[in-house]
C-alpha cells in the first residue's frame, strides 16, 4: 500500500536516477544508516562486536570486493585471502614503518598495495578464462601466502612469525590493540563499510559498471561494441582487490590484532568470502552483505544451540556445522541460484502489489 | 656416473612416481567434467571419504558413534569385528555408488541447464557437506590405512643401483618407495582399463556421446540421468583408488582432501577434457616440483611445492589457454 512509486513525484533528472527511487527504500536505508551510526555504537558490548558485527562489516567489504570481480566482471577469483593477506600485511607494515601515520591512510594505502598486486594477477585473464583462470588464481592465493611465511621481512624477523597489530587512534579513540573499545572498533569499520559500499554502489550503476557488466555477460560481443578487455578487465581486478585489500587490513588490525598468516588467509577464507557472495547473490551489493551476515551469523547461531543449549562436545558441533554450511549452499543454489538478494527482489515484487494482487 | 647425477635422477623418478599419484586424482576430475561439464571439486573430500569409509568398515567402527554416544550417554565405538581387505572395498564401492546415486537424484537432477559456475559452487558445497560428514560418521582423528599394500623402500632396487655411482662417492642406490611403484603400476592399469571401457562397450560410448552434446545423446535415446549416476559412480571409484593409494603413504586424515588442490594444476596443464592430459600433465608437475624445489628450493627458504605447481601451470596456460591436450576452445558470438 505504501511501498511503490505512485505519489512520488520526479522533477528534476538527478531525481530520476537515485539509487532507491520508491520512498519506503529511501526512508529505510536513512533509518538503518542513522541506527547503524547513532544508536548501534552506544548499545554494543564486546561481545556483540568481536563475535557479530565487526566480522559482519569487514567481511562485506571483502563480500562486495569479490562481488565486484565474480558477480560484475564474471572473473572468477578463488585468491580472496591471498589478496586479504597482502592488505594485511601492507597495513603492518606501514603501521610500524611509519608510527606517525594515521591508522586511517595505513587501511587505504594498504588497499591501494592489494590493488596493484591484484592487478598483477589479474593479468593472465586476458589469455585464460572460465575454470582455467579461477584455478590459476589459486596460484596468487598459494604463492601469497608463502611468500609472507618465508621472508622474514614481512613479519619484521619476528620470533614467532606472527605480525601484531601495535595501538593506533582516531581523534584519541584506540581502534587496534588490545584496549580498543566495542565502539570505536565497529564505528571505524563502520565508515569504511559506508564509503565502500557508496563506492560501489555508484561505481556498478556507472559507465565502468556497464562496461564490467558487458564483459561478463559475452566478452567478444563487448569488445566488438568497443569495451577494451584489457581496461575494463584489469580496472575490475584493482578496484575489487582494494576492497579486498581493506577488509584485510582491517581484518588484521582491528579484529584479529594478532595474525598467522596460513591459518588466517588461507584457501578456507578464500572459500568463505566466495560463499558469502554467491549465497548472498552475485552482482548485488546488497546481497553481498546478506550474504556476509548469514555467514557469520549461523556459526554464531549453531554453536550457541548445540554446544550452549543442547551441551554437545564443541568437535561434533564443528563437524556439524560443515555439514549445515554445504547442505545449504547446495538447497541455495537449487531453490534460488540467484541468491539472498533475488529473494529479497521478489519479496519487494510482491510487496509492490500488495494487498491487490494484480 | 656422478653422484650429483644420479641424485638428480633419483629426484626426477621420485617426482615422476609423485606425479602419477596426482594423476589418479586429476582422473576423477576428468571423467566428470567430460561427461558432465561439471567441475567437480568435491573429488578430493571424496577420496578422503572413501578413505574413511574403508577404514571404517575395516576395523568395525560404529558409524556415527560419537554423536550417538553425545545424544544418548552411551559408549559405543567398534562393533568388534574385522572385515578383511577385499570385502571392505567392495562395501566401500556400493558406498560410493550410492553416494553416486544420492548426489544425482538430490542436487544433479535439480540444477540441470544451470551455468557451470553454479554447479562449480554446488560442488564445493558437496565438499563442505562431505567433510562434516565424514568426520561425523567416522571420527576425525588420523587413521592408519593398510590393505596389504607393500610399503618402505625398494631393497631390491636399491641392491641393483648402487654399483652405478662412483666408489666412495656417498651414493647408496635409488630410494623409491614400495607404494608408489604399485601406485604407478595401479594408475597405467586404470587408464588402460577406462581407456578400453569408453571405448569399445556401449556405456562408454553413451559417456563419449553424452560429453560431447548433452542434446544429441538425449535425442538418440541415452538417459542423461543414468549416464550421470554411473559417471559419478566411476569418480567414486577411482576416489576410493586414490584414497586407498594416499592414505596408504601419508594415513587418512583431514589433508587428505587437500590433494585436491594439487590435482588442479595437473588439470589446467593436461587440460581438462584429456584422460592422457591428466596423466602427461601429472608427470610433468611432479617431475617440476620435486626439480624446482632440489635446486632452487633451497636458496628461497623452501616448501615450493605448495606453489610451484599453480605458477608452472599459469606460465603453460598463457601461452595454451586449453591445456596440453584440452579440446581447443571456440568461442562464437
Amino acid at each position: 500500500m505504501f511501498y511503490r512509486e505512485s505519489g512520488d513525484f520526479k522533477t528534476k533528472y538527478v531525481d530520476d536516477n537515485q539509487t532507491f527511487p520508491i520512498k519506503l527504500d529511501r526512508l529505510g536505508y536513512y533509518a538503518i544508516i542513522a541506527i547503524a551510526f547513532l544508536v548501534v555504537p552506544f548499545v554494543i558490548n564486546d561481545y556483540w562486536a568481536n563475535a557479530v558485527m565487526v566480522p559482519f562489516l569487514i567481511l562485506s567489504i571483502a563480500a562486495i570486493g569479490l562481488n565486484i570481480l565474480i558477480g560484475y566482471c564474471g572473473q572468477v577469483s578463488l585468491g580472496t585471502g591471498g589478496f586479504m593477506a597482502v592488505g594485511a600485511y601492507a597495513c603492518y607494515k606501514l603501521m610500524t614503518s611509519f608510527p606517525e601515520m594515521s591508522i586511517f591512510f595505513c587501511v587505504l594505502i594498504s588497499g591501494g598495495i592489494t590493488a596493484l598486486v591484484g592487478v598483477l594477477f589479474g593479468l593472465p585473464s586476458l589469455r585464460i578464462k572460465g575454470f582455467y583462470l579461477a584455478v590459476a588464481t589459486l596460484a596468487a592465493q598459494f604463492f601469497l601466502v608463502w611468500l609472507f611465511n618465508k621472508v622474514p621481512w614481512f613479519y619484521n624477523y619476528s620470533a614467532s612469525g606472527q605480525i601484531n597489530a601495535p595501538e593506533r587512534a582516531v581523534f584519541d579513540f584506540l581502534v587496534t590493540g588490545p584496549n580498543a573499545t566495542a565502539a570505536s572498533k565497529y564505528l571505524f569499520c563502520l565508515v569504511f563499510v559506508f564509503i565502500l559500499a557508496w563506492i560501489a554502489r555508484n561505481l556498478t550503476r556507472g559507465r565502468v559498471g556497464r562496461s564490467w557488466m558487458a564483459i561478463r555477460d559475452m566478452d567478444i560481443a563487448a569488445e566488438i561494441i568497443g569495451v577494451n578487455p584489457l581496461k575494463t578487465k584489469l580496472s575490475a581486478f584493482a578496484v575489487s582487490s582494494f576492497f579486498i585489500g581493506i577488509a584485510g587490513a582491517l581484518f588484521f588490525s582491528v579484529y584479529l590484532g594478532a595474525v598467522e598468516v596460513g591459518e588466517a588467509f588461507g584457501i578456507t577464507q578464500s572459500f568463505l568470502v566466495l560463499f558469502m557472495v554467491i549465497i548472498g547473490g552475485l552482482g548485488s551489493i546488497f546481497g553481498s552483505f546478506a550474504g556476509a551476515a548469514f555467514l557469520v551469523l549461523m556459526p554464531v547461531f549453531l554453536k550457541n544451540v548445540m554446544v550452549g543449549g543442547l551441551g554437545w562436545p564443541t568437535d561434533i558441533a564443528a563437524h556439524l556445522e560443515f555439514v549445515i554450511v554445504g547442505g545449504l549452499i547446495v538447497f541455495f543454489l537449487i531453490v534460488e541460484p540467484h541468491g539472498l538478494a533475488q529473494l529479497w527482489r521478489l519479496a519487494k515484487e510482491k510487496l509492490r502489489l500488495w494487498p491487490f494482487p494484480h | 656416473m656422478s653422484a650429483d647425477f644420479l641424485y638428480t635422477l633419483e629426484v626426477i623418478l621420485n617426482g615422476l612416481m609423485a606425479g602419477v599419484m596426482y594423476s589418479l586424482v586429476a582422473l576423477g576430475f576428468v571423467l566428470i567434467y567430460k561427461a558432465s561439464g561439471i567441475f567437480n571439486y568435491a573429488q578430493g573430500v571424496m577420496a578422503l571419504f572413501a578413505a574413511m569409509t574403508l577404514v571404517g568398515i575395516q576395523t568395525g567402527q560404529v558409524p556415527f558413534s560419537h554423536l550417538i554416544n553425545a545424544i544418548f550417554g552411551t559408549e559405543v565405538h567398534h562393533f568388534g569385528w574385522t572385515v578383511p581387505a577385499v570385502f571392505a572395498i567392495i562395501l566401500t564401492l556400493g558406498v560410493m555408488i550410492l553416494f553416486a546415486f544420492i548426489v544425482e537424484r538430490y542436487v544433479l537432477k535439480h540444477l540441470v541447464n544451470q551455468e557451470p559456475i553454479i554447479l562449480f559452487m554446488a560442488t564445493i558445497g558437496l565438499a563442505y557437506f562431505m567433510e562434516g560428514f565424514g568426520d561425523l560418521m567416522w571420527g576425525a582423528d588420523i587413521k592408519t590405512l593398510d590393505v596389504g599394500i607393500p610399503s618402505g623402500a625398494s631393497v631390491w632396487l636399491e641392491d641393483a643401483t648402487i654399483g652405478w655411482g662412483v666408489e666412495g662417492g656417498g651414493f647408496y642406490g635409488f630410494y623409491i618407495d614400495k607404494l608408489d611403484m604399485v601406485a604407478a603400476v595401479v594408475a597405467i592399469v586404470l587408464v588402460v582399463t577406462l581407456t578400453l571401457f569408453s571405448q569399445y562397450t556401449t556405456t562408454g560410448r553413451a559417456l563419449r556421446a553424452v560429453a560431447d552434446d548433452h542434446q544429441a545423446a538425449l535425442s538418440v535415446g541415452i538417459s542423461l540421468r543414468t549416464i550421470w549416476v554411473i559417471v559419478w559412480s566411476i569418480a567414486g571409484f577411482v576416489a576410493l583408488v586414490a584414497g586407498v593409494m594416499w592414505g596408504s603413504k601419508s594415513g587418512v586424515q583431514f589433508s587428505l582432501s587437500l590433494i585436491a588442490l594439487k590435482a588442479l594444476p595437473v588439470l589446467m596443464l593436461g587440460g581438462f577434457t584429456s584422460i592422457p592430459g591428466a596423466i602427461v600433465g601429472g608427470l610433468i608437475i611432479g617431475v617440476g616440483e620435486k626439480l624446482f624445489e632440489f635446486w632452487v628450493g633451497p636458496l628461497i627458504g623452501g616448501a615450493t611445492e605448495n606453489w610451484f605447481a599453480y605458477m608452472l601451470a599459469l606460465l603453460f596456460l598463457v601461452f595454451r589457454p586449453q591445456g596440453l591436450f584440452g579440446e581447443k576452445i571456440i568461442e562464437r558470438v
